[in-house]
């Protein structure tokens, strides 16, 4: 007689045998308060931002994109501060992911503006040549299903009632569909005419990515980072370097071109090929704008490009500033 | 005769649903490959990479492997208790519907309808079916179990019952969810708890779907090919419970630096070094039972098929703890290399398995020779081949894209922009892709061989 011959009691086994690993690494942490921590600085999304939300997961971009900085030097340079448990205390479920086919999203809230996202959910090889992310033209051609939202809030539990969503979502309609909407010119190009007064699928989802992270760079106010070193630079070295110039050109085409436009045009971002600028165009005010980033979607570069890379695109400005002459 | 062979037809017809599975996954696998090189091909929201991604993991995950199991379970469980399968009729259903379900699943996953969770995809309304099924399953292995005429249990059969086991308890606490309409849940779990459930689940979908099923395969298939009894018995039970014993403690290893509590990743980061014992007791019993009759992969076909894919097992079971090093998951978490694993375990160790079982029963059962053992042959080098150029280009890939994301300027400063690294990939995803091909072209010849030794015997007098 041995457990070899009961097939019952073996089976019976195996499950005490697999129970201890279990209760130890997943149940009782379920109970810990200190697994998922709350902080009143992180709030639950709101109702548009849930059913952005809801539009990621369906197309399922969890399966290229991360939302998770480790603390990792090169991490924290590349994406922001790293991921702290209280930011996905209202995230059922959660949207790690696995996989970085394409960049982490974590801190991708407030990076650029609205208008940067109509264009690239339409055709991000319009943007970047070498992406290979799909393009999402539908979501744009379909209006935003809101019969379900206000259900959606109270099985996820935020905290709001009925009423409170139908005001978000009537309110979020007008927003984005008004003139004074920021992205307005932007979002027409890619709606169709009888949806430009609704509120479409690509409209929630570009809530829901500038929301996200949004919570912890309000709490922590201004860049973060490595690049929270603020770079008290006045004078740039490279000044009238034909050289540091044509590198300044490759950086800025790389990296710049997307939003300011191919000669410093202007697009997403303002003209630079002219002679003044919005926040300056003295060389430590220059360099303030590309370190530190401003607000209203200019990112931050100091902790991706470093100093001199920095000092090089702004060389590189001054010339788009001569030609413009 | 006679006894124990009441699910020949249940076992055919699983191995045929399981092949055609196979064939569906791989296509959209290699589809799904050419769009992270051709990002045109994303055609319709239907055929867009996020959805089309979940649809070959699933149509792979659980009609080809699942699929593979019951049909390579069934024939196991009949020959090991020389008794006939206990409810065939309910196994009869149970064929259809899982046909049907994995038809609806693959259907709703083109659609959108999925909770995100990685092997877990399915809507709560398909989860219940996939329970059903499982509990079918269960009902029909312990009920042959009960009433068996072989008083002892072979090694195989305990991995069985691990597998029935395992995967219930984590498949129905993983997607425990609040449902909003028929074809949307929200999980219970929230944030930190949901991504450590989801991994506790994830790797242990792993162990008990593509570890001990597969042993149980290899353990009662390679003796019956080669004709050589398993070397040792005791190292069988060492090597069993401990790996069960291990496994569940490892999930946190997928979520290495992230904000999950540090000593549950360092719990898992323990325990998937010690997993490196239990898993090479398999392969040191795999191999001391072919000590002396090496001659035999040669003169067997199948021989080949089973001794491959236990080296793989054991090279997959000695990366994978390494990955959960946190130098190494700092460097190599959420690169390229992280699938060049998950392929070797899949095309290297499962389908190796998984296909000389399924040319033995169909041989068997049909009471002929393999339809050819020149067109196995071509199988075997094809799906090799195939599949090191797949995972070495992903291995290769995955350093270098590491390298890049980590490279910095002597200032501090990032090297290479996250685009400079997408750029560098496409030459490693076009040899992935070809090794994809040369792959599926083995599994087609496969697929074709099968058939023609599984066609209903020749009525002779
Ligand atoms: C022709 C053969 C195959 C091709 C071309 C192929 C292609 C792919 C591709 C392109 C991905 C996505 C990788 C990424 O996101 O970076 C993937 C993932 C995956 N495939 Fe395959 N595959 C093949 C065979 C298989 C087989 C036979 C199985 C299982 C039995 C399988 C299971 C999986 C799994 C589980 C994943 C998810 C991996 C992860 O999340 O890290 N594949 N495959
Ligand atoms: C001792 C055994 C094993 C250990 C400790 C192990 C460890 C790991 C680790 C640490 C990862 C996560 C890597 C990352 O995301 O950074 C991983 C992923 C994976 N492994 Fe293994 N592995 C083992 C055996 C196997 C076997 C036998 C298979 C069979 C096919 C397998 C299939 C997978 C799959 C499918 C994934 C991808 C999960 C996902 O991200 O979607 N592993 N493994």
């Amino acid at each position: 007689m041995s457990i070899y011959d009961k097939p019952v009691t073996f089976a019976m086994l195996a499950v005490a045998v697999i129970s201890v690993g279990t209760l130890v690494t997943t149940f009782i942490p379920l109970f810990l308060p200190s697994t998922q921590p709350v902080s009143p600085l992180v709030k639950p999304y709101t109702a548009p931002e849930v059913e952005g939300r809801d539009i990621y997961i369906r197309e399922g971009c969890n399966n290229c994109h991360t939302q998770t900085v480790r603390p990792l030097r090169t991490e924290v340079a590349r994406y922001g501060d790293y991921s702290k448990p209280e930011e996905f205390a209202y995230d059922r479920p959660f949207l790690w992911g696995s996989r970085r086919t394409g960049p982490d999203l974590a801190r991708l809230g407030g990076k650029y503006p609205d208008a940067w996202h109509y264009r690239h959910m339409a055709d991000p090889q319009g943007m970047f040549a070498k992406s290979n992310m799909p393009a999402y033209p539908w979501l744009a051609k379909t209006r935003l299903d809101d019969s379900l939202t206000a259900r959606k809030v109270r099985v996820l539990g935020y905290g709001y009632d009925e009423a409170e969503v139908s005001r978000r979502m009537a309110e979020f309609r007008q927003t984005v569909s008004g003139p004074a909407y920021p992205a307005a010119v932007l979002r027409s190009q890619v709606t169709p005419e009888p949806l430009r007064g609704e509120a479409t699928e690509l409209d929630a989802l570009v809530a829901y990515l500038q929301r996200l992270g949004a919570d912890l760079k309000a709490a922590q106010r201004g860049p973060i980072g490595p690049a929270a070193a603020k770079a008290a630079e006045a004078r740039n070295p490279f000044a009238g370097n034909k050289t540091a110039e044509e590198e300044g050109g490759k950086i800025f085409r790389e990296n710049c071109r997307s939003c300011h436009g191919e000669r410093g045009e202007g697009g997403f971002g303002p003209k630079l090929a002219a002679k003044s600028h919005k926040y300056g165009g003295t060389d430590a005010e220059l360099f303030a704008s590309v370190a530190n980033g401003r607000p209203g979607g200019m990112p931050p570069f100091l902790s991706g490009l470093g100093k001199d890379r920095v000092w090089k695109a702004v060389t590189y400005i001054r010339r788009l500033e001569r030609e413009e002459k | 005769m006679g006894d124990g062979e009441r699910g020949s037809s249940i076992v055919m017809g699983f191995v045929l649903s399981s092949v055609f599975w196979l064939v569906v996954g791989l296509v959209v696998g290699l589809w799904v490959a050419a769009e992270m090189i051709f990002p045109a091909l994303n055609l319709t929201p239907w055929l867009a990479f996020g959805r089309l991604r979940v649809v070959h993991t699933n149509g792979l995950v659980f009609g080809f492997t699942i699929g593979g199991i019951f049909a390579c379970s069934y024939y196991m469980v009949e020959k090991l208790t020389r008794t006939p399968l206990a409810f065939p009729g309910l196994a009869r259903v149970q064929l259809w519907l899982f046909n049907a379900a994995i038809a609806l699943a693959a259907l709703s996953l083109f659609a959108g309808m999925n909770t995100s969770k990685e092997y877990a995809e399915l809507e709560w309304p398909l989860d219940i079916v996939v329970v059903i099924l499982w509990v079918m399953f269960a009902a029909i292995v312990m009920g042959t179990l009960l009433k068996r005429r072989e008083k002892q249990m072979y090694v195989s059969l305990w991995f069985l019952i691990a597998c029935v086991v395992t995967v219930a308890v984590v498949y129905i606490l993983n997607n425990l969810a609040a449902p909003v309409s028929l074809t949307k849940s929200y999980s219970v779990y929230s944030g930190v708890n949901d991504a450590n459930v989801q991994w506790w689940f994830g790797h242990n979908a792993v162990a008990s779907v593509f570890t001990f099923p597969i042993l149980a395969m290899f353990y009662y298939f390679l003796p019956k090919t080669t004709g050589l009894p398993i070397y040792s018995h005791r190292l069988s039970i060492v090597a069993f419970w401990s790996l069960v014993f291990g496994y569940l403690w490892t999930g946190a290893h997928h979520l290495m630096l992230t904000p999950v509590p540090e000593w549950i990743q360092t719990t898992a980061l323990a325990f998937s070094i010690f997993l490196i014992a239990p898993s090479w007791g398999s392969v040191v019993n795999g191999y001391y039972t072919m000590n002396g009759h090496w001659d035999r992969m040669k003169s067997n076909y199948l021989a080949k098929f089973f001794i491959l894919g236990i080296t793989f097992y054991g090279l997959q079971t000695i990366q994978g703890p390494t990955q959960a090093l946190r130098t190494l998951t700092g460097y190599l978490h959420y690169t390229e290399y992280i699938p060049g694993h998950v392929h070797m375990g899949t095309m290297g160790w499962v389908t190796m398995i998984i296909c000389a079982s399924m040319y033995f029963m169909a041989a068997k059962i049909r009471g002929r020779e393999v339809h050819s053992v020149k067109l196995a042959n071509v199988n075997f080098w094809l799906i090799l081949v195939g599949q090191l150029l797949f995972t070495a280009a992903l291995w290769v890939a995955g350093i270098v894209q590491g390298a890049m994301w980590k490279a910095v300027n002597p200032d501090g400063s990032l090297a290479y922009s996250f685009l400079d690294g997408v750029a560098a990939m496409y030459p490693f995803w076009a040899v992935r892709l070809a090794g994809g091909l040369l792959y599926f072209a083995g599994i087609l010849v496969f697929a074709y061989n099968l058939y023609m030794t599984s066609r209903p015997a020749p009525r002779t007098a």
